[in-house]
């Protein structure tokens, strides 16, 4: 087990590192990735002692104050998502979830297209109004699923993810409704709900730190128990687990996750459900490891979206939504073919 | 072990449970008998703690108090809702009916989850458990599969794994839930000694079994509780209580009850009601 964790734990951070570094030097300008590493050096404090700059000032004016930020916020989504994604997966028992499943993303999509539609925002907050109007519907709509699945004081699976179905398509409808009353030309609201992100500074990660190590801290503490429950939740109970109280608490642990990032970036779909599987097709089911690698791995995938999303059709940015699926998409059927290959 | 008084339980409405008592003594092999819907499985599932009973109530862990004029009683348990969910999973377990699911876990990594409740959030444990769940393995005929992962594994198979995983566990009591529903008889009998071989070794373990066949339910148990409709209709000795008198009231039908030739525990012969096979032959 150790074993498995430093391996593959070494392995997706030097793979991090080189999409980091690869997505740094990538864009309208290109820059080598030595000039990338050495003005990344330089920016540590004491480093002019023994690090001479060779490059021009534009280059790290482009790498520090325009890519790092937006890698910055990259990496805290895709690790948010998906370890999000995996933790619903866990809990639900359901290949399909994703940290979507139970409306959150509707529910902080109607928050964001209100705002956007009566065009309300407040003065030195404007910057902020979005994002906290969108995370607080979004966890409106999470209490209200789980008010709507709790029956007898317990919640059933398969109730909870109807009502999460039910209230999707409910938000969506308001959300539609709203888009088709915009009479603006390129609809803000479709943009947001196709996700970006573009001009997001570094507040926004700092923001978002918290959530991730909070909810990352958590799931690893519950990593053990959500193996159990792979188990079934009578099993799991059996073994000591308390089964609601585990549900409510990852439940709402990996909603906030995904409500913090839905109201900074936008809905970025695809990543939450496809990474985690990615993750257990290559190590299995444990989610000792699943959900590190997880974090790290769906960083990982969103970076490279995102450097196709603003490189491909430069000057134009491609909404980072359509990227994720449009890559993720093939990839995950050819590595389900592979495995039932292998399997059969 | 197990002291239950006027156990009652209904779901909506619908009364499944009612007035059951019983007592269960330290290193038993109980069983529970009984039809289809006579509250067998839920009757296990209020010992298990997993539902808690509308009336009455259970403790678990009393000593076996026996009397100047030789009659046993249980005293000193606790009920069973006392219990940390932790604290109950150190003491009970449960092999259920249906086997394990499909999935990527190991045998070995499956069997080593039978240590969770004496893990601490670490999942570390204080004296390590590797030696037990490797002697367990072995001793299941699991050693070869260790690495196998559950999903390249027959039903048969995974319900010794899940035996695995409950010996792990280490109880006090052991519960079963018509363990043997989806075995053959040679798995049947398989699994029934490798459970009946566990509780000769450790001293003090109690089994209570929910069964569906009455044969086997009379060669392995010590006493049996017979159900009918939720209510206890019957405890004693497999020989007190499986009579076809009995059996005529609670099932219905009037089979062939006779003494197995090499235990002389009472087997059932079942027969056609509507005329014998036999007889129309001539």
């Amino acid at each position: 087990m150790r074993r498995k964790v430093v391996i593959g734990g070494g392995a997706a951070l030097a793979l991090l590192l080189l999409t980091v570094t690869f997505s740094l030097s990538t864009g309208s300008a290109n820059l080598p990735p030595a000039d990338v590493w050495g003005i990344l050096l330089h920016s540590l404090p004491g480093a002019d002692a023994w690090l001479t700059p060779h490059w021009e000032v534009s280059s790290e004016q482009i790498v520090l104050k325009i890519r790092l930020p937006r890698i910055a916020l990259a990496i805290l989504i895709g690790a948010m998502l998906s370890v999000a994604g995996a933790g619903f997966q866990g809990v639900l028992r359901n290949p399909l979830a994703d940290p979507y499943t139970l409306g959150v993303a509707s529910g902080s999509a109607v928050g964001a297209a209100f705002l956007m539609l009566t065009g309300l925002s407040y003065g030195l907050f404007a910057q902020w109004t979005v994002p906290v109007v969108a995370f607080a519907t979004g966890l409106l709509s999470l209490a209200l699923v789980l008010r709507l699945a709790r029956v007898q004081g317990r919640l059933r699976m398969e109730t909870l993810l109807l009502s999460g179905v039910v209230l999707q398509a409910f938000f969506g409808s308001l959300v539609s409704f709203m888009v088709s009353r915009s009479d603006k030309v390129i609809n803000e609201i479709v943009f947001w709900m196709l996700g970006s992100l573009a001009l997001r500074g570094w507040s926004y990660s700092a923001v978002l730190l918290p959530y991730l190590a909070a909810g990352l801290i958590v799931m690893m503490g519950y990593a053990r128990t959500l193996n159990l429950f792979a188990l079934g939740e009578r099993q799991a109970a059996h073994l000591g687990v308390r089964v609601e109280r585990t549900k409510v608490a990852i439940l709402v642990v990996c909603t906030l996750m995904t409500a913090a990032a839905v109201s900074v970036v936008g809905i970025i779909g695809f990543v939450g459900m496809v990474v985690p599987h990615l993750i257990r097709l290559l190590t299995g089911p444990d989610y000792r490891l699943l959900i590190p690698l997880s974090a790290i791995g769906g960083a990982v995938y969103l970076l490279l979206a995102d450097t196709a999303a603003r490189t491909l059709l430069a000057p134009t940015e491609i909404p980072i939504g359509v990227v994720t699926a449009f890559l993720g998409a093939p990839f995950f059927a050819y590595l389900l073919r592979r495995k039932s290959r292998s399997r059969g | 072990m197990i002291a239950a008084d006027r156990l009652g339980k209904s779901y909506g409405g619908s009364r499944v449970l009612s007035d059951v008592s019983f007592t269960v003594y330290e290193g038993e092999f109980f069983g529970i008998i009984g039809p289809n819907g006579s509250g067998k499985s839920t009757l296990l599932k209020l010992l298990s703690g997993v539902e808690k009973a509308d009336e009455g109530s259970v403790a678990l862990g009393g000593k076996t108090v026996v009397a100047p004029d030789g009659t046993r009683s249980v005293s000193g348990g606790r009920p069973v809702a006392e219990y940390a969910r932790k604290e109950l999973a150190r003491f009970v377990a449960v092999l259920e009916q249906e086997a394990l699911p499909q999935i990527g876990f190991t045998v070995r990594e499956v069997a080593e989850m039978g240590r969770f409740p004496y893990q601490n959030w670490l999942g570390e444990e204080p004296e390590g458990a590797d030696g037990t769940i490797d002697s367990i393995l072995d001793r299941l005929g699991l050693a070869p599969l260790a690495d196998r992962t559950l999903e390249h594994l027959s039903g048969g198979e995974r319900q010794r794994v899940a035996l695995a995983k409950v010996m792990a566990q280490e109880p006090r009591l052991l519960l079963l839930d018509e363990p043997t529903t989806y075995l053959d008889i040679g798995r049947q009998i398989q699994l029934m000694d490798s459970i009946c071989d566990w509780q000769k070794r450790t001293e003090g373990l109690t089994v209570v079994a929910v069964l569906h066949d009455l044969n086997l339910a009379a060669l392995y148990c010590d006493r049996l509780l017979l159900l009918n409709r939720g209510e206890a209709v019957g405890i004693g000795t497999p020989e007190e209580i499986l009579t076809a008198e009995r059996i005529k009231a609670v099932y219905g039908i009037s089979p062939v009850v006779t003494a197995h030739p090499a235990t002389g525990a009472p087997q059932i012969l079942l027969q056609p009601e509507s005329g014998v096979k036999g007889e129309q032959r001539g």
